[in-house]
């Protein structure tokens, strides 16, 4: 037996020759750069009783499960805008430089591979990259010189200077959820004191509803649950935080985990679960050790496992499972499949997860910031949550601002506030348009920044990206259509086919620009907002007419 | 309530339905052709293609995985649901490497037959040529891979008929590709056989028969003799080898 099957033997073990647990296992089977060879598929395969080709399909699924070998050191840039207005293109292309290698190839010497993955979640202190899986925030020159020098000599990323890896925290504005901190454990005895149905009438009385973007009314999905046939149930606390500019639940599970692991609990509580999961995205590996510790001291608190809080009907544990680079796993249905060691793929539905959900089970599905108001207000009640806010849109929202502004960082602010006022309170000069929600949300311009923040007018997972006059809207739209095409999960035509030929029309019509590929060219100079023509005219106006061969490209 | 009569309307008409039917299998029961690849009456709706789309009560969604629901308004012929569908079959003939005159399956193609029934005479958009392998290991079957559309049926007919699990699918967005149950890659090393419910599926060329290429010469095939719409309300379970629905 050679010391890799050994290895594998041990994983399997670990994870109880478990199938559902297939993309954990693919992620501790896998090299440090994502390389799965195709035995080790096979491998895994007939030790879990899979088809091979289920196997295969899995790590051709996620973007960092690579079935090709990569460079031993394997650099992915942050592909998001905030990092490309950052400068991470112009970073990147130094990297290729330094090692003379082209993008996603591996260098002559197999030392490094160097590609960009989608928006890692550090927005706030970007420009920022994964290498070997380990985030990088803060790049400059120096950095990705430093960093360049390391490659070189070797060692391995584990070795490298912890102040590399320093993650800063940026909470910028605190109301209702962040302000005061819960004891572990209060608000649970809170909720048990009250009792199940008075718990969920103060739920209902809240008017909470879902903070991943969607917004359905919580009580009513968790009433849903509890009604469910069939005693299993699950809590799933979806910590996906894939939409691009939004970074507000890695500062949750960051200094707040305890506060959201007990909100999962009250959930548990009220639904009749047993079991619950955080599903964490694989770009935030510096939580995966806090998080246990939390789970772990939670276990030793009593707050976790059998009888909890006390409690002799809550039975209640939670384990933690890591993405492995995959938008799609944000959307709750795709969450499950991929919980359950599949391809990522949404379902179809009806049935929705409330009464089919987990292993076909019962299963509640929440956003992390819901189950932090969840832990709230089963404390302070549901009145103290409504007084904030609209009413339709109760409470407060964490909105993740960056871009151009002087205080990127976390801002809780009560639902109803103005687009401006956000922009005031973060700083931001001359702002030209507002990315709200990420790219899967609106782009509000000038003319729409007295809109408010709300269900009712401009909803938001809390992604909130600012472009100033300097910035070329166009670009955006570019670096939106490649997250898109990149992201597609592929099952249906429209998105599948469509995105890739929305990337190819940006990609000709910036060629047509003079704008070579992936690279931004120099910002357009524009008016101040008062003097300026509608977006649209503007875009109508610069349009370039078609070049002959050999002619210079206009400046733009 | 009495509901003896469940009925939704379809374009205005009234349409029966039984409990547990989809939108898409009412309206094919009571006479009205609905354009859909992925879909098969002996499966389970899949939703993928997203060529049966229609609007429920002004909602955009695959009838095919809908279940029809009394009182619900559905439209389905509409200029711009005609337009979409028309897109979406641009997009497949975009997507692969379709070039039907050399094609051994056309006109028992269903690609090409819906592709006719809703107009489309061009794919409109720059083909995007992707690089698939043909695979002709397998001593009775070739593997066309140019022409696969990612329907799955072949997916769903190993995996829940055959109980054989010879394909799955890998990779996503537009690299989304078929793959065999071999570690070679190569279908020769799968346990397919010319039996199996996998190789009688496939809507296009893709899973191919050795040595019965042309059998049926071309102009006496299912869809030279009959439209698109003729086999689907036929009831028919896609083209046979005889070219009769």
């Amino acid at each position: 037996m050679s010391s890799s099957d050994r290895d594998l033997a041990a994983v399997l073990a670990r994870h109880r020759y478990d199938g559902t647990r297939l993309v954990q296992i693919l992620r501790d089977v896998m090299d440090p750069t994502g390389y799965i060879s195709r035995p080790t598929i096979t491998q895994v395969a007939e030790s879990l009783h899979l088809p091979r080709a289920h196997v295969e399909g899995v790590v051709g699924f996620y973007a960092f499960f690579s079935s090709e070998p990569r460079g031993r050191f394997r650099v992915l840039f942050s592909d998001n805008i905030t990092d490309e207005l950052a400068g991470s293109q112009e970073l990147r292309q130094r990297m290729l430089d330094a090692f003379r290698v082209d993008p996603d190839e591996v260098s002559r010497d197999g030392l490094v591979s160097i590609g960009t993955t989608s928006c890692t979640g550090l927005c706030d202190q970007g420009p920022a990259m994964l290498v070997n899986g380990r985030a990088i925030a803060r790049l400059t020159p120096a950095r990705i010189g430093a960093i360049s020098s390391l490659i070189r000599g070797g060692s391995p990323v584990s070795d490298w200077p912890a102040n590399l890896f320093t993650i800063d925290s940026h909470v910028m504005r605190r109301d209702l959820l962040l302000s005061a901190p819960l004891r572990p454990g209060e608000s649970l005895a809170a909720a048990v004191v009250r009792g199940r149905q008075a718990t969920l009438a103060e739920l209902r009385a809240s008017g909470l509803r879902g903070r991943g973007g969607a917004g359905f009314a919580t009580a009513t999905k968790w009433e849903a649950c509890a009604q469910a046939p069939g005693p299993e149930r699950y809590v799933v606390c979806n910590a996906d935080e894939g939409e691009p500019g939004t970074f507000k639940d890695r500062e949750l599970l960051t200094h707040h985990a305890h506060e959201v692991i007990e909100g999962m609990t009250v959930a548990a509580f009220l639904v009749g679960a047993q079991r619950g999961f955080i599903y964490l995205r694989g770009e935030y590996p510096f939580l995966i050790a806090p998080l246990e510790a939390v789970l772990a001291e939670r276990r030793a608190l009593g707050l976790l496992g059998r009888a909890v809080a006390g409690c002799a009907e809550l039975d209640f544990d939670v384990e933690l499972h890591v993405g492995a680079g995959a938008y799609v796993c944000g959307e709750e249905s795709a969450l499950l499949e991929s919980l359950e060691g599949k391809r990522g793929i949404p379902r179809n539905r009806p049935p929705y997860p409330v009464t089919h959900g987990y292993l076909g089970k019962p299963t509640v599905v929440n956003n992390v910031e819901t189950l932090l108001a969840v832990a709230h207000l089963a404390k302070h009640g549901g009145a103290w949550f409504r007084a904030a806010g609209t009413p339709k849109s109760a409470g407060t929202k964490l909105l993740s601002v960056s871009g151009d502004v002087a205080r990127p960082g976390i801002y809780e602010v009560p639902f109803g506030v103005s687009i401006r006022s956000v922009l005031q309170d973060a700083g931001a000069k001359e702002p030209q348009a507002v990315q709200v929600g990420g790219p899967s949300g609106v782009l509000l311009a000038a003319h729409e920044f007295e809109r408010k923040l709300g269900f009712e007018d401009v909803p938001s997972a809390g992604a909130f990206m600012v472009f100033d006059q300097t910035r070329d809207i166009l670009a955006v739209a570019n670096n939106f259509a490649r997250f898109f095409a990149h992201e597609s999960c592929g099952f249906c035509t429209p998105c599948r086919v469509g995105t890739t030929l929305g990337r190819q029309l940006h990609g000709a019509h910036r060629a047509r620009q003079g704008i070579p590929p992936r690279r931004q060219g120099p910002a357009a100079r524009v008016a101040a907002p008062q003097e300026r023509e509608p977006l649209r005219a503007r875009h109508h106006r610069r349009q370039p007419r078609p070049r002959r061969a050999g002619e210079v490209p206009p400046e733009l | 309530m009495s509901d003896e009569r469940k009925t939704f309307t379809l374009d205005g008409q009234d349409v029966e339905f039984t409990e547990g039917q989809t939108i898409l299998q009412a309206a094919l029961a009571s006479g009205t052709y609905v354009p859909s690849l992925c879909y098969h009456p002996e499966f389970r709706p899949h939703g993928s293609c997203k060529v049966c789309t229609v609007k429920v009560n002004g909602r955009t969604t695959a009838s095919c995985t809908t279940p029809a629901t009394a009182g619900d308004t559905v439209e389905l012929a509409t200029d711009d649901l005609k337009d979409l569908r028309k897109n979406l079959v641009q997009f497949l003939f975009t997507e692969g490497n379709h070039f039907c005159p050399s094609c051994e399956q056309s006109g028992n193609c269903q690609l090409q037959a819906v592709g006719y029934e809703l107009g489309v005479v061009s794919g409109h958009y720059n083909p995007l040529f992707p690089s698939r392998p043909v695979d002709a290991s397998h001593p009775d079957v070739l593997l066309e891979l140019n022409r696969c559309i990612l329907c799955e049926l072949c997916v769903r007919a190993s995996a829940l008929v055959d109980r054989k699990h010879v394909f799955s699918l890998s990779g996503r967005g537009i690299t989304k590709h078929l793959v065999v149950n071999a570690e070679s890659g190569r279908l020769a090393d799968t346990n397919l056989s010319v039996e199996d419910k996998a190789m009688s599926v496939c809507p296009v060329g893709v899973i191919l028969r050795k040595r019965r290429g042309f059998r049926v010469p071309i102009g006496e095939r299912t869809f030279d003799t009959h439209t698109a719409s003729e086999i689907a309300l036929a009831g028919a379970r896609g083209p046979t080898e005889d070219g009769a629905p």
